[in-house]
């Protein structure tokens, strides 16, 4: 699925997003390229508040505007821009061709409405089904995600159902019209470590046997590692980092990602270790950021990341990294 | 919900006996006196027994329990053979007698009732009908300049006491303008269009008083509660759907939103029947509440008890109408 030749589902090139508020702009996301290959399954990683969610929020028109501003770039998708799209392109496209799992199932479902009438939703507005039809097809999908009894339970309300069963409630939305790609935002954050497993086996399997291509958002490594194939890993509203999964988890290049990496616990090593922290926090961007972001937070900044924000370079087949900093040689990056 | 509605109908009852109690003792307490209003050339003899006449010199509590029976019997057997035309025999039962009017206070009511409910119910649904679109709107465009104004107006609205507003209407719409009557004509009857005509001109200055306040309470609930919708994650999810603004926010965003406001607005419905009190005495409304207060200030304590009474069961029926429409409302509340 690595192979370079297959095209792209989706391609983001230098996204930006500011939210506008009276301390002036907050660049939230700063210049966002990647691409999304078919059948892939890409991961975000990154703190809270270092635009994962905000940037693929705004790949679709999701962010209440104002405050939020999507003031350049482009996303291809399907042969159309959908920074440039009207709202009734952008609405043919959300929920039929994109699909949307957010992190918290107990309040992502409307309470005064039955799960069948919210799965039907976008069956009947973008498949055109009639009621009937709609609930056959939303049957199907419960019971494609795995909810017993799909048929009486049409007709329960979200408060009826557990908080694994309603992330499945949501991954059946997400997934009702066939959609090319779902954009999954901590599906499984909310929940708890066995539900989270169970989540995270349904999906893959549901990959495999649909062909969508997935963005999970994250900031657990440990479900990156199990899930995805690509990683990016996002600091300050910038990409630091873009490899393999496996790649990133044997090579880390950047700063950040070797010190996240570090952040895990690790079950073979010794109890009495203590976990290692990122000191500091994440930086709030409200200039235009002209230096690298995590320099406050690097044990490995030097002069040039206070003056140049790093832009990404190529350190593998495909693999690169926003860093002036070197591990391989210790020293500055030759660029 | 069936089950819910049996019981909460069945405890009404202690309630209301007791609420009827309490009203009782109150209104025992009024230094009023039925002979007041009397010429003084009566003898105290004379007086003493036109208050024994009137059951006066019994004690409190078979006072009570008297008037307890021509309310509760008495009354209703009577409305049944008026309604029916059974004979219930109605001859030997005695009724809830106004003390300033001399006919029976149920009487008074049901002349009465009318006016009220057709000032006070039309600006009641004139209120409501205007409040929600103005509450949704502001919701939605916070802080935009309708919203502004909006909020600006109902501020105004709340605040503005009818006797003072009404005034200003008499003055600008009345007096200036001529365009309407400042007092509303209640002998006035309905039969044609053209009589119908000056009966909603008549109508149209207390209504528009009385809206200004009911918009200005509801459209605010009505906009705050939008708000708590507006930003919870469900409307994201009908978004990240497709499904048009219209349908997020009218659908998904107006059905919780509703839940709260529906309550405000039955638990405001007794209000109605009440009568809006200032504003019947400003346009001359002869209503409820123009009855009421003329019984306070006669010292009828017959009609201020039975009024007040029948407001109490209106608000202990429609807190449980409340109820009920919230458990339909809203599936997570379940009675049973």
């Amino acid at each position: 699925m690595l192979d370079g030749a297959e095209p792209s589902v989706l391609d983001v090139k230098d996204l930006k997003t500011v939210f506008k508020t009276r301390r002036g702009e907050v660049h939230a996301v700063n210049n966002v390229s990647f691409h999304l290959k078919a059948g892939e399954l890409l991961g975000v990683v990154g703190e809270s508040g270092s635009g994962k969610s905000v940037t693929m929020m705004s790949l679709i028109g999701l962010l209440p505007s104002p405050p939020a501003m999507v003031k350049g770039g482009q996303v291809m998708f399907e042969g159309q821009d959908l920074l440039t799209a009207t709202d009734e392109q952008l609405r043919a496209v959300r929920g039929a061709r994109i699909g949307f799992v957010f992190q918290d199932p107990m309040t992502s479902l409307n309470p005064v409405f039955n799960v069948g009438f919210q799965v039907m939703e976008p069956l009947r507005k973008h498949m055109g089904l009639n009621k009937k039809a709609a609930r056959k097809r939303a049957q199907e999908l419960l019971e494609l995600v795995g909810i017993p009894d799909a048929e009486r339970r049409l007709d329960d309300y979200p408060h009826q159902f557990s908080g694994g069963m309603r992330q499945r409630v949501m991954i059946a939305i997400a997934l009702a019209c066939d959609p090319k790609v779902l954009i999954a935002d901590e599906p499984t954050t909310a929940l708890d470590v066995t539900i989270q497993a169970q989540i995270l086996e349904l999906m893959k399997d549901l990959r495999d046997k649909l062909g969508m291509a997935v963005i999970w958002i994250t900031h657990d490594l440990g479900v990156i590692a199990g899930i995805a194939d690509r990683v990016l890993v996002m600091y300050g509203g910038q990409i630091v980092e873009h490899a393999p999964v496996r790649e990133l988890f044997a090579n880390p290049k950047h700063p950040y990602t070797r010190a996240l990496l570090e952040t895990v616990p690790s079950v073979t090593g010794d109890r009495a270790e203590r976990l290692r922290v990122i000191e500091g926090q994440p930086p709030m961007l409200t200039a235009q950021p002209n230096a690298c972001p995590f320099r406050a937070r690097c044990d490995k900044a030097f002069d040039r990341c206070q003056r140049e924000n790093p832009a990404r370079y190529s350190v593998g087949p495909i693999h690169d990294v926003a860093c002036f900093w070197n591990p391989d040689t210790g020293g500055a990056r030759d660029v | 919900m069936l089950t819910f509605t049996i019981r909460r109908l069945l405890m009404a009852i202690p309630t209301l006996l007791f609420i009827s109690l309490i009203i009782f003792l109150i209104l025992d307490l009024a230094p009023s006196d039925p002979t007041a209003s009397l010429p003084l050339t009566i003898p105290p003899d004379v007086r003493a027994d036109i208050r024994a006449s009137l059951g006066l010199d019994e004690p409190i509590h078979i006072r009570f329990l008297l008037w307890l029976n021509q309310f509760f019997v008495n009354e209703p057997l009577n409305l049944l053979q008026h309604w029916t035309g059974w004979d219930l025999g109605g001859e030997g039962r005695t009724r809830v007698i106004s003390w300033q009017t001399r006919s029976p206070v149920v009487d008074i009511i049901a002349q009465r009732m009318p006016q009220t409910l057709w000032v006070v119910g039309t600006s009641y649904i004139v209120g409501i009908l205007i409040a929600l679109p103005i509450g949704i709107y502001s919701a939605y465009r916070q802080y935009s300049i309708f919203d502004q104004a909006g909020t600006f107006v109902t501020m105004v609205g709340f605040s503005v006491p009818p006797f003072f507003s009404g005034v200003l209407v008499i003055v600008i719409f009345a007096v200036n303008l001529g365009w309407f009557p400042s007092v509303y004509d209640t002998t006035h009857v309905v039969v044609d269009w053209p009589s119908f005509v000056i009966q909603l001109k008549q109508m149209i200055l207390p209504v528009m008083v009385l809206a200004l306040q009911i918009t200005s309470q509801i459209s605010r609930f009505m906009r705050a509660s939008m708000l708590d919708n507006l930003n919870q994650d469900y409307v994201r999810t009908a978004r990240a759907k497709g499904l048009t603004e219209t349908v997020v926010v009218m659908v998904h965003v107006l059905r919780n939103s509703m839940i709260p406001v529906v309550t405000v607005i039955a638990l405001g419905v007794p209000q109605v029947f009440g009568g809006a009190i200032i504003t019947e005495q400003v346009f001359k409304v002869n209503g409820l509440g123009h009855l009421l207060i003329g019984a306070i200030q006669g010292g009828d304590i017959p009609t201020v008890q039975t009024l007040t009474f029948i407001f109490a069961v209106l608000i202990v029926l429609f807190n449980l109408v409340a109820d009920v429409l919230y458990g339909i409302l809203d599936p997570r509340i379940r009675y049973d």
